[in-house]
């Protein structure tokens, strides 16, 4: 259809603990997305890069360090970050151009490199900075976050740490067969509740780990689309792009924050922050849940993956154990949730992971997403979530 | 023993109040009445405000538990270990209690000798001030939350 965008190509380098520079992965991915939409890099009138924060100066320039080590080429260039939703802070960059007339065709790239263990502030003592102070005066990690919201579905909804580990078997059976995941091996609910305890009630094998990792797309309007082969058949189509921040009051402590607004004044929102975001997508495109084929949601910890049934609109507040354990978000369920394996086989690579997550729903809605397709898939989304008030979805359509 | 200095943790200076009956210091926007902690350097956070004056009010000491975890890992710097960086790491609870009046939920570390078991959502809590670590000669404060009614065996903590 005239005047929309489309993904025409998709790639990424493979999730891990590679320990390389992040300009390689990133490299590889666009390569691979560029190969994928059947378009010469010295076409690409636009770079969009989302930033990594842990490699220095080359990372807060991501776009342009791409855009170098590609060989220049005098395309135009933008740099995003916005937490873990950096990868569709910069395709939305992308899109908007296209949308606006702009430019013909855009190279959307994030890539990253981390270290081990918890994700900690950057060093030196910052007591203006919240997340600087809930590391200083709470201890609180971001599984301390995570694990609020898990003990809130236990206590209000009657999950059980199994409902969670379940979670975890089910994304770790449908990564199995993903190239490009991390950990691909079967995980048991007895694996998981085996695993220590890191922040009650989630376990270690229930905290998405840090990755390395790259993911790109090439990204075109429907005319220049029209005149490029790219992949067989009609491409998948951008039907919308949310990157909303919470309403006041934001009544759910947040990363990185210590304490939420005040409802003393104005009422909490009818949506809260997280069902606001896919929400504007789905009022973007003029789809409902109901037209979902398939769903990939931030799956930071196993009860995350939870709160996102309800906060997308998959069922209703408190019922998302009951659509676990009736098998509808298996990947031969009536909506498969995850189909990648999610970030329990990726771990999060954070500039890259929101378009990792458009990566597979476009392999999902093309056929290609061999041993983990959604059988006749044609509508889906993502949803992310980042610190800072950030979060994003994308519905895309063929 | 000599007399040990109490100062607030580095980041919380005003934040709370010490004493009998200490309270986490809040902020009051004096043109819509909204309430906001910690302390508000910009501006009121209601879009529909323009207020930009504030008084300094008392929170509620007593709120419930709007949820909780514990940190069963050594949490990463600028988190101090209160016994020094060679002691070993001792978990400790975090709730997050929201306070009815004010309409907000705020975080924070709970007493020590205090379990997950003890916990649950909904249950009464009260404010209390307590060492965050120590050095030398200066005791670091923090505010935490205590079990109103703690449950049995468990001594509440120190305060």
């Amino acid at each position: 259809m005239a005047g929309d965008v489309v993904v025409l190509g998709v790639g990424m380098h493979p999730w891990g603990k590679w320990g390389r520079n992040f300009v390689e992965y990133g490299v590889a991915a666009a390569r691979d997305a560029l190969r994928d939409a059947g378009v010469d890099w010295s076409e690409v009138q636009f770079v969009s890069g989302a930033d990594t924060m842990r490699n220095g100066y080359p990372g807060y320039v991501s776009g342009a360090t791409f855009a170098q080590a590609l060989g220049w080429n005098g395309a135009r260039v933008a740099s995003s970050y916005a937490a873990c939703a950096s990868g569709v802070t910069a395709i939305e960059a992308a899109r908007t151009r296209i949308l606006a007339g702009m430019c013909d065709v855009a190279l959307v790239v994030g890539a990253d490199t981390t270290p081990k263990g918890f994700l900690a502030p950057n060093a030196g003592d910052r007591p203006t900075d919240p997340d600087w102070l809930r590391f200083r005066l709470v201890g609180a990690t971001n599984p301390t976050y995570f694990a609020l919201s898990a003990r809130r579905r236990m206590d209000l909804y009657g999950a059980t740490s199994e409902d969670f580990a379940r979670v975890k078997v089910k994304n770790a059976s449908n990564g199995l067969s993903n190239p490009n995941a991390r950990y691909q091996k079967p995980v048991t609910v007895e694996d998981v509740l085996a695993s220590p305890i890191v922040a009650n009630p989630l376990h270690l094998l229930e905290i998405c780990a840090t990755s390395d990792g790259g993911a790109a797309l090439v990204l075109a309007s429907a005319e220049f689309a029209a005149r490029h082969a790219g992949s067989a058949g009609a491409p998948v189509r951008v039907a919308a792009v949310s990157t909303v921040t919470p309403s006041y009051p934001q009544t759910r402590i947040d990363l990185p924050d210590l304490a939420t607004d005040s409802t003393a004044v104005v009422a909490e929102p009818d949506r809260p922050f997280k069902e606001s975001i896919a929400f504007a997508a789905y009022e973007e495109a003029g789809i409902g849940p109901e037209d979902l084929s398939l769903a990939e949601v931030y799956d930071l910890s196993t009860a995350l993956e939870l709160d996102w049934y309800e906060d997308i609109g998959l069922c209703g507040r408190g019922e998302a154990e009951g659509l676990l354990r009736d098998g509808a978000t298996e990947l031969d369920g009536r909506i498969p949730v995850n189909p990648s394996g999610g970030l329990a086989c990726f771990g999060e690579a954070v500039p890259a992971q929101a378009i990792a997550q458009v990566c597979e729903v476009t392999w999902q809605l093309r056929g290609q997403a061999t041993g983990r397709q959604v059988e006749g898939a044609t509508v889906g989304i993502t949803a992310n979530q980042g610190l800072f008030g950030h979060g994003s979805s994308v519905l895309l359509a063929r | 023993m000599t007399t040990r200095t109490r100062v607030p943790a580095l980041g919380a200076e005003g934040w709370f109040s010490d004493g009998d009956e200490p309270a986490l210091l809040g902020r009051r926007c004096t043109t819509c009445g909204t309430y906001a902690f910690p302390k508000v350097d910009f501006g009121c956070p209601n879009p529909a405000c323009v207020g930009v004056d504030f008084e300094e009010v008392p929170l509620s000491r007593r709120g419930t538990v709007w949820s909780y975890t514990d940190a069963q890992y050594r949490p990463p710097a600028p988190y101090v270990v209160p016994g020094g960086d060679g002691a070993e790491h001792e978990p400790f609870c975090i709730a997050a209690v929201h306070l009815e009046a004010e309409g907000l939920t705020i975080m924070g570390q709970v007493v020590s000798g205090v379990g997950i078991d003890d916990l649950t959502v909904g249950a009464e809590m009260e404010l209390v001030v307590d060492v965050l670590f120590s050095d030398d000669e200066t005791d670091h404060l923090v505010w935490k939350w205590k079990p109103v009614a703690p449950a049995t065996g468990a001594d509440g903590g120190a305060s």
